[in-house]
């Protein structure tokens, strides 16, 4: 199956560059080339699914060419249970967020378009990244996009304000990252003898604590601003809500996944001693996280910022769940992953189809929804239920998942993180009561129309994963049992070696490079 | 009695004699086929001379050999740099020869000047002995003075002029006299002599005139590559010289000033790298952190080029510090991806403008994203390189920096660096905001691109993206030319 992640990372540059050849007048044309392109990308991964083995320990699907050799980065690809996952969910999103686009976005279509496919093959890139050099310029190369996504199409009032904000917070963040990634790089280097950004050679490096400690902290900032953590998050609120439709959907679906998908492939298992040590803190941040955002999403007044706020209080599960370090916590984290994605990215779509009917996110501005516009009512009802993590939708078994790694990790966590849940119940039924029911005040409400076919076709796919995933979770835990077990044995192996343990006997294809003799200890 | 004859060899000044022949040729040109009005063409026998030039670099390439007694070196790191300034050279004259006639500057003397003062920066990248270096520095200087003065009617630019000569001839005679005094210690000119004579009197590790001589060589070094707090020149000069010429002294100027820095400081004085390397420290730091901050509140475009160029000088200082074998290559691929960007970007500069409307503050690229989109996009792919930003050259090119400073456990000087460039985002994003996000407030129409600009444009995006993706090739060069120097 050679170069076949190639294909996927690219083909949606292929996408951009036809459409630079289509005249920009023709909008109907762009869409549609667009759409079949984000569709061909979704096809064409679909076969990571079916033909991944779940039993399999390590990457599959390798593509390996030397990139840099010098210094010996290379275009390393893989996937493992975990980013197989994700990247299902981006490709998907995609092409939803493009059908979302087609009557929301009227002016500069093909700009947008070429900027979405640019951004599909950063977020694919980044995912399949193996190699720490390539997984950074994958990084950066999808805030660009999201940045044009964010200032071109945005809400005229701040979007300009928000674009920046978002590329100057992920950016310092990330520049960190990158120092922290060149010690790694030397330090291994000096152990080991080898030029190699290789991630999964990189884990086998034993770093002393005390290094660890800043090299974490340079990962983890840069990852919990993404994803974003308290205090990390205030760019989210500006950003998701000023962003376009399809550009929100996208940044919770996907992007904010990078963080902790981040967090699960580089900072976790690169620097295990410096993580136990933080774990406190970091579940802590999380759990305020989660308080504070659905505290803070009670009180919006505007719909998307209140979609934007739960979104914090969501990734908070994520990190407690991952940070919970057994098979439940982990595997409950990388399902919630995909629900946010799913549930999130629904609530999105639909404040998106409401604001283009009436020009208006304001709560206040609705109310008796559900008369005029009994479709759309409905699956608001799905979604806002799968969001609250209600048994048989895809957020409960997340949830129920993330709670009990955390009850079995450390009691308080689970109980404080338990609160949360009572809160998400409480602001989006609340805000659910305050949008669809009671008597119509407003007139501009009562000649509101119902969901038209191409919109119900965006949400179909959405529901029926709510329900899938909800009901039959075994079909995606399959994929990922092997993968996260094996993320938290290595974890836990690397994290007795303490840091002080002499360099580790190297594999056999490295053995040659060793300039230090190995004693064989390990 | 016999007198030896020192060893002639004009091969391995021939990229310098062709482009002073040439230089030569064009002068007259000007003067005996005045074609009034339709002088173009003069540009045209600049960029043949230049590419003759560049083909005859290829027999001495590969070789180290000196020559003159040892005043001058083909070796691997000057024919790099010679390579870098004939790219930088042709780049200049490409994109001179629509604006020249835009701003009545068409005439041979202009062309004569950029040619004789890019034989002045090859002749510092080659010299390898400090009477050498200072005369290229000198014949560098001396015709961009010109140069940058060349706008008559523009007050602007004359005083541009002045204020670069004034301050150039002070750092001058600061670099002089510190020559002078290493001269006087050491008993020679010659690069490998001094660091010789050094290696053999180790008390000299301690003389207070050589450490006076290598500061005063600093202060006139820095002033060139324009270093905090030797940059007060830079923003005024910048601002004020036509604009061709400002993309030539922000690249050339600063690459060939680099060429000397590297080569005095580490063939002669390599011994005293404890003693520089604090010093050089501060420099980096303050050179990028001023550079990007002042550079944030600025206008006018050149301007904010100018302090961005400052800040790149600080970056570069950066792998200086470092010292190490990757540092100084990092140097070399940084300044050549510098020269692509740069360029690039005071090509769209120019290309935004026409006659008597220059349109050189931030505030006029306002919309023309959407009006000229090609235009604006290569814009774009030069910014965002130089704030560093994947897959473009100017990530490579401070990656490797960077790299060089981790290596050498720099920790703290990488960290401020990588900073520096995330806040150097936020202006170079500025010009995006306003190029994408913001609609134009005045019309900026009947813009006229001129052939030879666009072909300017084209290499630049080139090699900024191929540096970008394909680094290897470029680098593995860079790393064999500084072989013979350390």
């Amino acid at each position: 199956m050679g170069g076949f992640l190639s294909i996927i990372v690219f083909l949606p540059i292929v996408g951009a560059i036809v459409l630079l050849f289509i005249d920009k007048e023709n909008h109907s044309a762009i869409r549609l080339v667009a759409f079949v392109f984000s569709l061909a990308e979704f096809v064409v991964s679909l076969p990571l699914f079916f033909y991944f083995d779940p039993k399999a320990v390590g990457m599959q699907f390798v593509e390996r060419v030397p990139w840099i050799p010098e210094y010996g980065i290379s275009y390393y690809l893989g996937i493992d249970g975990i980013s197989l996952l994700l990247i299902l969910l981006a490709t998907f999103l995609t092409v939803l967020c493009i059908l979302s686009s087609w009557s929301a976005i009227t002016v500069r279509v093909k700009e947008y378009m070429i900027s979405f496919l640019f951004l599909e093959t950063g977020m694919v890139g980044a995912l399949v990244a193996l190699d720490l050099v390539l997984f950074y310029v994958f990084w950066e190369v999808m805030l660009i996009p999201m940045y044009l996504l964010i200032g071109v199409w945005g809400d005229p009032k701040r979007r300009i304000y928000a674009a920046i904000k978002f590329f100057i917070y992920t950016m310092a963040g990330s520049v960190l990252m990158l120092v922290a990634i060149l010690a790694l790089y030397f330090i291994n280097f000096r152990a080991t003898g080898t030029l190699t950004f290789d991630a999964l050679e990189l884990y086998k490096t034993v770093i002393p604590v005390g290094t660890q400690y800043w090299l974490f902290a340079a990962f983890a900032v840069a990852f919990a601003i993404k994803v974003p953590m308290f205090p990390f998050h205030t760019w989210l609120p500006d950003a998701h809500t000023e962003a376009p439709t399809a550009g929100s959907v996208i940044l919770a679906g996907v992007l904010l996944k990078m963080g902790t998908y981040g967090f699960i492939r580089f900072a976790m298992p690169l620097f295990p001693n410096a993580a136990m040590d933080f774990l406190p803190l970091i579940c802590v941040l999380a759990i305020i996280g989660i308080i504070y955002g659905a505290l803070v999403s009670m009180m919006q007044a505007d719909l998307k910022r209140l979609v934007a706020f739960s979104s914090v209080s969501h990734l908070g599960y994520v990190i407690l769940g991952m940070f919970a370090l057994n098979m439940q916590g982990v595997e409950g984290s990388v399902y919630q992953m995909l629900n946010h994605g799913v549930s999130t990215g629904s609530l999105f779509l639909l404040v998106g189809m409401i604001y283009e009917r009436r020009h208006t996110r304001m709560i206040a501005d609705f109310g008796g929804l559900s008369k005029v516009m009994p479709v759309f009512a409905a699956i608001f009802m799905i979604v806002t239920l799968s969001s609250i993590g209600l048994p048989g939708t895809n957020g409960f078994v997340g949830e129920f998942l993330i709670l009990l790694g955390a009850f079995r990790s450390k009691t308080a966590y689970g109980v404080a993180a338990a609160t949360g849940v009572i809160l998400g119940a409480a602001y989006m039924l609340w805000m659910f009561q305050r949008v669809m029911f009671g008597e119509i005040k407003n007139p501009e409400n009562m000649k509101l129309k119902d969901l038209n076919t191409r919109e119900i076709a965006t949400m179909v796919p959405m529901v029926l994963l709510i329900f899938v995933m909800g009901v039959y979770p075994k079909l995606f835990f399959s994929k990922m049992d092997v993968s996260v077990d094996q993320f938290i044995k290595s974890f836990k192996a690397k994290y007795e070696m303490k840091g002080e343990a002499p360099t580790p006997k190297l594999p056999s294809i490295l053995a040659g490079g060793s300039v230090r003799p190995s004693s064989g200890s390990n | 009695m016999e007198i030896a004859v020192p060893q002639i060899n004009f091969s391995i000044i021939a990229p310098e004699l062709v482009m002073s022949a040439f230089a030569l040729g064009v002068l007259l040109l000007g003067v005996f086929i005045p074609r009034a009005g339709r002088t173009d063409y003069l540009g045209y026998v600049s960029l043949a001379g230049i590419v003759v030039a560049f083909f005859s670099t290829i027999p001495i390439m590969g070789t180290s050999q000196y020559a003159f007694s040892n005043m001058i070196a083909a070796d691997g790191f000057g024919m790099f740099f010679k390579v870098i300034f004939l790219i930088i050279a042709l780049l200049t004259v490409l994109i001179s020869i629509g604006y020249a006639r835009r701003v009545d500057l068409n005439f041979g003397e202009y062309y004569a000047l950029i040619m004789f003062s890019t034989v002045g920066m090859m002749l510092m990248a080659a010299g390898t002995s400090l009477i050498t270096i200072f005369l290229g520095l000198e014949t560098m200087s001396i015709s961009i003075y010109v140069l940058a003065g060349m706008l008559t009617g523009d007050r602007k630019s004359i005083e541009s002029a002045l204020k670069y000569f004034l301050l150039g001839a002070f750092a001058t005679g600061f670099l002089l006299y510190g020559m002078a005094l290493i001269y006087g210690s050491t008993g020679s000119i010659v690069l490998k002599e001094i660091a010789a004579y050094i290696k053999s009197k180790p008390e000299l590790l301690r003389s207070p005139m050589i450490i006076i001589g290598i500061a005063l060589l600093t202060i006139g070094f820095g002033f060139k590559v324009a270093t905090v707090p030797f940059h007060m020149w830079t923003p005024d000069v910048y601002e004020g010289a036509p604009t061709s010429i400002t993309a030539f002294m922000a690249t050339g100027v600063k690459a060939a000033g680099f060429a000397g820095f590297i080569r005095v400081f580490f063939s002669a004085l390599g011994a005293f790298q404890p003693d520089w390397i604090t010093i050089m420290w501060l420099l980096a730091v303050a050179t990028m952190t001023v550079g990007n901050v002042v550079a944030i509140a600025q206008t006018n475009i050149k301007r904010m080029l100018a302090y961005s160029s400052i800040a790149h000088a600080g970056y570069i200082l950066v792998a200086f510090v470092a010292g190490n074998e990757l540092g100084t290559a990092s140097i070399l691929f940084y300044l050549l991806v510098y020269a692509f960007m740069n360029i690039g970007a005071f090509t769209v500069v120019i290309l935004l403008g026409k006659r008597g409307e220059e349109n050189v503050l931030i505030s006029d690229y306002a919309g023309i994203g959407f009006k000229y989109p090609l235009l604006a996009a290569s814009m774009t792919i030069f910014l965002l390189s130089m704030a560093g930003i994947p897959p473009l050259g100017g990530f490579m090119g401070k990656f490797y920096i960077f790299s060089a400073a981790v290596k050498a456990q720099y920790y703290w000087l990488a960290v401020i660096g990588v900073l520096n460039s995330a806040i150097s985002v936020y202006y170079y994003l500025r010009v995006t905001v306003l190029m994408y996000f913001r609609e134009a407030e005045r019309e900026i129409s009947g813009l006229s691109f001129s052939p030879a600009s666009v072909i300017a444009i084209i290499i630049s995006t080139w090699g900024v993206l191929y540096m970008g993706i394909f680094p290897r090739s470029v680098l593995a060069l860079a790393q064999r030319s500084i072989e013979t120097l350390m």
